[in-house]
């Protein structure tokens, strides 16, 4: 906070005056990048169609209304599926992800080599959206729900493994030492020193990914891999505006219901 | 101490500790897969063709070729980088009037209920979804793009913003206060020092969660490099499939690595 001397005494400033001059840069930087970006986009649209929006929005809501509320008899079954890919594909991860935290791990992985592996998938398999996985996996197992699922799981790997083995690598050191001290082998320390430390956190990962899972097998179904998406991009593929709109508040209810059961479900775990 | 009712072994205790919630939790997961797998309807002869396929998928990655038979990969790649971020300049633009509103110590309960549905809505819809209606909307190409991840950042920025502004320390908003400031001033000389490095730091992340957004919006037509992916692995050319996605991978990774070293920098 630096003090200028004027003719009219002090006068306090913000910033000092290069600090002022490096946050004018930044914002000039800052400013080229988004001018550049925003010109880049532009070429490549089609203004009159963006001109065309506002009709276009009110065209298509009106059609939407009133939501067709029939057509739910023909989502429950997808309803169904979208959770089951949601569910099966979390524990998929679970089951993968929790030896994998282990080996990635600083106090438990056998050895730095190991532990770089660890880490690779860890990196690829969360880079990778869930959507590309699903529409890799379409092609290999066919459509439908099964390549949700594992579409999910993979995805899911690397986001578990990376919040289990941060809470691995955070646990009370002592009372693994106990244990140790009564003559345990490593494999016995990791199941009485390591493994109820961690059980609550592992527990609240699970259920805080079956809440993104969730949100992420709803759309799924647009390359085809199972769940309400497919009755999604069916509907909107035929212009049904009444079963989209309908789809839509489906879709509202289920993230509603799942962020409710989740957030629940952990205040009570941890 | 010879006590015959206290027993000598240590028994470790469950994780859930009421017996009968904890029957109860075993036998209906134990149902609920039962039914879920049971209705899952795999088609495995289908599955017994695919895997080959998905062997010289796989194979196509070790080593990679670099192939870009159409010569559309650099161009899909650099689209969806642009658009990742302007879509994040523009999210966070919208956002901070939003994330204001929506925090409470800041605002009238009505402002603060709109600007809160905002933020609700724009959660809820996966980037898909919205980046669908924007397509609709707007037609093909990155503009369509640009709304929905622009609406989609708005879910995440405003709402950590608001929390942000709902925790920061009153006697700094006080102290600015009574100087005889005006709103603007106050927000800016009290409310804007103290929620800036993290709004830095979460605007770097959320560049890394639009860039791999904007991978992937292509499929529904929204510009990047989506659309290649999707017309690659329809014309089975995995070489060029394999390139994209390596791509992908190794460019996240080092949005990943600048933006963490950046956020810790900042703060």
């Amino acid at each position: 906070m630096p003090l200028i001397e004027t003719s009219d005494g002090p006068l306090w400033k913000r910033r000092t005056t290069i600090k002022q001059w490096l946050i004018w840069a930044g914002w000039l930087i800052g400013v080229s990048i988004a001018y550049y970006a925003w010109n880049l986009i532009s070429e490549k649209t089609i203004w009159m169609f963006v001109w065309d929006a506002p009709r276009q929005m009110v065209d298509i809501v009106g059609r939407m209304v009133p939501p067709s509320w029939s057509y739910m008899d023909n989502l429950w079954r997808p309803v169904w599926d979208t959770l089951n890919i949601a569910t099966i594909g979390t524990v998929i991860a679970m089951v993968l992800a929790v030896p994998i935290a282990f080996l990635a791990a600083n106090n438990t992985t056998p050895h730095k080599l190991v532990r770089a592996v660890a880490l690779f998938i860890i990196v690829a398999t969360r880079s990778v959206n869930s959507l590309i996985w699903a529409l890799l996996l379409v092609v290999i197992v066919g459509p439908g729900v099964l390549a949700g699922t594992i579409a999910i799981g993979i995805r899911s790997i690397g986001g578990c493994s990376k919040l289990l083995y941060e809470a691995i690598e955070e646990i009370n050191h002592t009372q693994v030492e106990a244990i140790e001290a009564t003559g345990a082998s490593r494999i016995q320390q990791m199941l009485y020193g390591i493994v109820p430390q961690v059980l609550p956190t592992f527990a609240g990962v699970a259920v805080f990914r079956w809440d993104i899972n969730v949100r992420g097998s709803t759309i799924l179904g647009i390359v085809g891999a199972g769940g309400i998406g497919v009755q999604l991009n069916a509907s909107i593929n035929v212009l049904a505006w009444t079963q989209v709109s309908m789809i839509l508040l489906v879709i509202l209810g289920t993230v509603f219901i799942s962020e409710y059961v989740s957030a629940k479900v952990r205040h009570s775990i941890i | 101490m010879s006590n015959s009712n206290y027993s000598d072994t240590w028994k470790k205790p469950p994780f859930i500790v009421n017996p009968v919630l904890r029957w109860l939790i075993y036998v209906g997961s134990l149902v609920y897969f039962a039914l879920a797998i049971g209705t899952m309807e795999i088609n495995w002869t289908r599955v017994a063709e695919g895997l080959p396929r998905g062997l010289t998928l796989l194979s196509k990655f070790f080593p990679p070729n670099l192939a870009d038979s159409r010569g559309v990969i650099v161009d899909g790649i650099l689209e969806s980088i642009w658009m990742a971020i302007i879509s994040t300049i523009g999210g966070i633009i919208l956002s901070v009037p939003i994330g204001l509103g929506a925090a409470r110590n800041l605002s009238p309960k009505w402002v603060y209920l709109f600007c809160r549905s905002i933020i609700g809505v724009s959660r809820t819809f996966p980037e898909i979804i919205l980046a669908i209606f924007a397509v609709k909307f707007f037609g093909f190409g990155p503009f369509a793009g640009f709304v929905a991840l622009s609406i989609g950042t708005i879910g995440f920025f405003a709402k950590l913003l608001a929390e942000d502004i709902e925790n920061m320390s009153k006697s700094q908003a006080e102290a600015v206060k009574v100087t005889g400031s005006s709103w603007l001033q106050w927000v800016n000389y009290s409310v804007q020092p103290q929620v800036m490095p993290r709004m830095i730091g979460l605007s770097l992340y959320r560049l890394d969660i639009n860039f791999r957004e904007s991978a992937v919006v292509g499929i529904v037509g929204a510009g990047g490099i989506g659309a290649h992916l999707l017309t690659s692995v329809q014309r089975y050319e995995y070489d060029t499939t394999a390139t994209i996605l390596i791509s992908i991978i190794i460019i996240v990774i080092a949005l990943e690595y600048t933006s963490g070293y950046l956020r810790k920098w900042v703060q």
